[in-house]
């Protein structure tokens, strides 16, 4: 409240609001060491913080937090998000002393335990994609995508062929595939679909046959589609690009579905995005953060940005050491304050030493330091978790979930394209002869029964769509209440529109003023500092 | 099955509804040729397992349990209150996302929008958004913010070289396909070399608060002289040096960005962290990526909403000026819950902690033989230390004794060679402090 | 055909602008279609005035709460006039698209590109196919 007026009806009062001059919520050491002089002109008159009290600051936001919804507490299928439970352990994992307590900067020798599991990741990801190498350090899916057109636009330059600077985007695609295109310097153009769903194979043909073929620089496509369908044309269409002369780039966001169905590599792809926030577990954390390694062919190795984790010096032992007794591979090269004996040569098979490494023609840093390690380490353990007997199974279940809730839903909603999906799918929010009730209303309804909307249009091609994604970790039953409750809510929209129109009504807040704070721009509540003038 | 709950017979009755009699008949799309092909991980490990390879794969690592660390450069070793990871660790805020359905995510809402006012409380700047990823890709974004205000006339980006080496790698990385000149880094140039270079093809010139050499220039008058030039002022800053000195708002900044890792957010081998963005009113639409706003409910409740939603990816495809989606919310989640408990008081002693500690060791390092600091200006937790022999053997000797050293500069810097950034926090106490003075001492 | 409004004495444009001549001075707005289709306006953005802009450039944006649209004239020429109270209450082009809702003012190097335009008839048919 810029007026630092409380308003009437709120949830919770603002932090600022329960503030109180002296109050603090910390307790700090002494300085024990002698105090040296300020530079009183450089020092600044006001820190416009909040004061409150440490019990205070957790009722707060463990207030805040009973406001939200979240997947440890229900179904949330929202579609192209895949938002599937997010196991405890790699929680605990990720609060290590080792994890969370490891500089960055820490010399090679320091941190071979981190370099070791980057090092397994990275040929984890890359087997199961079919990719020759990866680089992890993409922080989430949109900046893998990025690097992935950079990489592109690098190739072709250093072929001299730097007039190939047309991306093409099925008008399905994330809008981030676009945007990025923009954001690499090159030029989208946007390529109908089918009547299945499929990319029209005429458009494609006529883009990379005409005029534009020798600045076809390549193509970027979610597999499955947004539609949550499989191109059944996929293997056509990466040949069709690549005789034009342009690279394949595979939107991985989906990868929940593709997990030992296909190896995007072995298809012909050139490079794609992993999200491990999706895919591999990883807490979305209400917005972040993600990782968004990439994968490549030989053709891009070289560009990949970096810094890549690599086999510096190979040891005497050969390669992964996974199935040697557990911390035996792991000791560091010198000696440790906490008294561990140092390995003594001939006491076993030396380690390899993993290092960083800058790939010869790389793109560049994506970010400081090395990506989201915090989420490689999650991933990590969420793949020793499920192994190789496992991973398949994790798309197995999901496209089961999928198709499963699509088979009920057919009945009482329009399925737009007969087939079976993958792991999510579009249904048209609409009902038949209640014109007045919108996608929105149904999503909005579904929260007074306790779920989570699914992703409301989008994709942008199908009117009204909800696009529904449940994940592999979803029980029966709780797809059963799903059923239930959409069934209810089709039958309400032609008995009781207003219900549907007015909701949610057992929700924290009602629907929002969007207008209002679009037009009023009230961004911040800290009190206002002395201005520069 | 790990943390896939079907029975056998709940799969069965699933595929008879859809009517196929396998799992795998639903894959038919998936080209025949490539189906199923075998994988080569390793064999699927029970919790308890995991848990343990977990741990010894962490313990490799030299770990600030074990080690004093007087390492910086741009990612921090601080206190953490305990409460920081309880409020994190509550599943209504990790395993939400992105508030779409503002409804059902008020939590997230009004946590986001408290982050964003203390951010503009510390640096007095009037908006902030909702994260980048982190204070490099912030700054490259800040960079497209600057050329789009200039609506792409002036494609002249002016960057100090004081700024952290990375972050000038990254804000290369972003912009290689656009048509602009980046400059201004390749040398020594102090701030009046930088501005000398301003002319009306500039769209920003960036400047590090402190830099990182960890000193705080006086930059009362730069502010002036960039907008003379009708470019913007770019400052990245530390927001923990911030509890102490004037704010980048005060400077005349027009964007301010940085890494606010030292607010709550554990080194982790560097990442996930927490790039912060804040801006004046004036640029505020041209702004990337979540930012949140209030507003009012049907029944004229307040409630807070994501807004300028039209200026995304999602909406503006092509037109977008950033592809952000997923940005570090969490990481602006540990930010708010540190900034609200450290308070106006708190977080002023811890920095003014951190300031009295790196002063007590540069001054005794400066006393060491064969070692001298620059004092020269002032500085907050960083200092950079001339050594008498090389970075990497003074380091290897004080790792030995249990040490994490300074960061070795000569890599990024042909001048500094045989130069160490060093950096002091409220986590060294004195005696770690008088520990890295002996062990150095004895290598002078 | 839908309930919109389309001024017999105007010209009109594919990308929904409508365009009236005074002399050289070409005035541009959106068409009432446009401004149902956006629903809230809550935000404008224009060009300075005394910019030059090619026939087929932006000369502003406007925003919804769900989208962004840029504007582009059909002439050549340097911007005139921008009406300035839109910034402050944006909402007017929704109320009054045609009137006090008109946008920038251009000086015309060139009328040419008018010709090309659809006149009431014909942009209703246009919207009515879409």
């Amino acid at each position: 409240m810029m007026d630092g007026q409380v308003p009437e009806q709120a949830l919770q009062p603002l932090i600022y609001d329960i503030s109180a001059p002296g109050r603090s919520g910390v307790n700090l050491p002494e300085c024990d060491v002698p105090r040296a002089p300020l530079p009183a002109d450089l020092i600044r008159d006001d820190l416009p913080l909040p004061e409150v009290g440490e019990v205070q600051v957790v009722r707060h936001f463990v207030k805040l937090s009973q406001l939200n919804y979240s997947i440890d507490q229900g179904l949330y299928p929202l579609g192209s998000c895949t938002m599937k439970y997010n196991p405890k352990l790699n929680e605990d994992a990720a609060r290590l002393p080792g994890f969370a307590q490891l500089h960055p900067l820490t010399d090679e020798a320091g941190s071979q335990g981190a370099l070791f599991l980057m090092h397994e990741l990275q040929g984890w990801l890359g087997e199961i994609s079919g990719f020759e190498a990866v680089s992890l350090t993409p922080a989430a899916g949109a900046q893998g995508e990025f690097a992935g057109i950079l990489m592109i636009r690098q190739y072709h330059i250093d072929r001299g062929e730097g007039q190939r600077d047309i991306i093409l985007v099925p008008n399905s695609a994330h809008g981030t595939n676009p945007a990025t295109v923009t954001m690499a310097g090159m030029e989208v153009r946007e390529l109908p679909a089918d009547a299945q769903g499929n990319v029209d194979m005429r458009a494609l043909h006529a883009a990379c046959e005409g005029d534009l073929r020798d600045r076809i620089a390549g193509m970027m496509i979610t597999v499955p589609s947004t539609l949550g369908l499989f191109e059944s044309t996929i293997l056509e269409v990466i040949e069709t690009v690549h005789d034009a002369g342009g690279l394949m780039y595979m939107d991985g966001a989906n990868m929940n579905a593709l997990m030992g169905v296909v190896k995007p590599g072995e298809l012909g792809f050139d490079v794609m995005h992993y999200n491990l926030h999706k895919t591999f577990s990883t807490p979305h954390g209400g917005g972040g953060p993600g990782s968004g390694a990439v994968g490549v062919n030989e053709k891009l190795k070289p560009y990949l940005p970096g810094p890549i984790v690599e086999i510096i010096d190979e040891g005497q032992a050969t390669g992964p050491t996974l199935d040697m007794p557990v911390g035996a591979t792991y000791q560091v090269a010198h000696e440790r304050t906490d008294g561990s004996p140092q390995p003594k040569p001939g006491d076993g098979p030396e380690p390899p030493l993993y290092g960083f490494v800058m790939p010869e023609k790389s793109i560049g840093r994506m970010k400081a330091f090395h990506g989201n390690f915090g989420m490689h380490l999650r991933a990590y353990a969420y793949i020793r978790v499920y192994g190789d007997s496992g991973i398949r199974d994790v798309t197995r279940y999901a496209v089961l979930n999928a198709n499963y809730l699509r088979a009920r839903l057919m009945r009482s909603y329009r399925v737009p394209y007969p087939r079976y999906c993958g792991h999510e799918f579009v249904l048209e929010g609409h009902i038949e002869g209640v014109d007045e009730v919108h996608a929105l209303d149904i999503s909005k309804r579904l929260m007074d029964y306790g779920f989570h909307p699914p992703t409301n249009y989008f994709p942008l091609i199908v009117p009204e769509a909800l696009l529904i994604e449940p994940t592999e970790t979803e029980v029966k039953e709780d797809l059963d209440a799903f059923v239930e409750a959409m069934e209810r809510i089709a039958q309400e929209a032609r008995t009781e529109p207003e219900t549907l129109l007015n909701a949610p009504h057992t929700a924290p807040v009602r629907r929002l003023d969007e207008v209002r704070a679009a037009k009023e721009l009230v961004l911040c509540c800290a009190p206002a500092l002395p201005s520069y003038s | 099955m790990s943390y896939i709950p079907h029975t056998p017979a709940e799969t069965r009755t699933m595929l008879a509804e859809i009517g196929v009699r396998s799992i795998d008949e639903l894959f038919e799309a998936a080209p025949q040729s490539h189906r199923f092909p075998a994988l080569d991980l390793p064999p699927p490990m029970s919790e308890m397992e995991v848990a343990a390879e977990m741990l010894a794969i962490s313990e490799a690592n030299d770990h600030g349990q074990d080690f004093a660390i007087f390492r910086g450069a741009g990612a921090y070793h601080h206190f953490i209150p305990s409460v920081v990871n309880h409020i994190l660790l509550r599943g209504e805020f990790y395993t939400a996302y992105t508030p779409y359905q503002p409804e059902i995510s008020q939590g997230t809402l009004q946590a986001t929008y408290e982050y964003q006012s203390m951010m503009c409380a510390l640096t007095g700047m009037d908006a902030a958004n909702a994260s980048h990823y982190d204070g490099a890709t912030s700054l490259a974004e800040a960079v497209t913010v600057a050329l789009e205000a200039s609506r792409h006339r002036r494609r002249k980006v002016i960057l100090s070289h004081a700024i952290h080496p990375q972050y000038r790698e990254v804000v290369r990385t972003y912009h290689q396909g656009r048509d602009i000149r980046i400059i201004g880094d390749r040398g020594r140039g102090e701030i009046v070399d930088l501005l000398e270079m301003l002319d009306d093809n500039t769209a920003m010139l960036a400047l590090q608060y402190p830099n990182f050499f960890g000193q705080i220039n006086d930059l009362a008058t730069v502010a002036e002289a960039v907008h003379e030039a009708g470019a913007l002022l770019v400052i990245v800053a530390n927001p923990m040096a911030l509890s102490l000195f004037k704010s980048p708002g005060e400077l005349g900044a027009d964007i301010v960005v940085g890494e606010a890792q030292p607010m709550g957010v554990p080194l982790g081998f560097g990442g996930p962290y927490l790039g912060y963005f804040a801006i004046r009113q004036k640029y505020v639409r041209r702004i990337a990526g979540r930012i949140i706003g209030e507003t009012r409910d049907a029944d004229g409740k307040r409630a807070f909403v994501m807004t300028l939603r039209p200026r995304e990816q999602d909406i503006k495809r092509e037109r977008a000026t950033s592809n952000i989606c997923t940005n570090q919310g969490l990481m602006a989640l540990a930010a708010s819950v540190y900034m609200a408990l450290m308070g106006k008081n708190g977080l002023r002693q811890v920095g003014e902690l951190n300031y009295h500690k790196a002063h007590y060791a540069a001054e005794r390092i400066n006393r060491l033989d064969g070692y001298s600091v620059d004092m020269s200006k002032p500085f907050f937790n960083e200092f950079v230390v001339a050594c008498p022999r090389p970075v990497e053997e003074i380091n290897q000797a004080l790792l030995e004794e249990g040490i994490i050293g300074g960061y070795d500069l000569g890599p990024h810097y042909f001048h500094l060679q045989d130069h160490m950034l060093l950096c002091a926090t409220e986590t060294n106490g004195k005696d770690e402090i008088d520990r890295l003075v002996e062990v150095m001492g004895g290598l002078g | 055909m839908g309930d919109w409004k389309t001024p017999a004495n105007l010209k009109y444009s594919e990308s929904d602008e409508w365009f009236a001549l005074d002399g050289d001075i070409v005035t541009i707005g959106i068409t009432d279609y446009a401004q149902d289709q956006l629903n809230d306006i809550v935000y404008v953005e224009f060009r300075d005035p005394g910019d030059s802009i090619d026939a087929g450039d932006s000369f502003g944006e406007v925003e919804s709460v769900k989208a962004a649209s840029e504007l582009y004239s059909v002439v050549p020429g340097e911007i005139a006039e921008v009406n300035t109270a839109l910034e402050d209450e944006p909402e007017t082009v929704n109320a009054d698209p045609f009137g006090a809702g008109w946008m920038v003012k251009i000086r015309a190097a060139d009328l040419a590109g008018l010709d090309g335009l659809m006149d009431a008839a014909a942009y209703d048919a246009y919207c009515d196919s879409r």
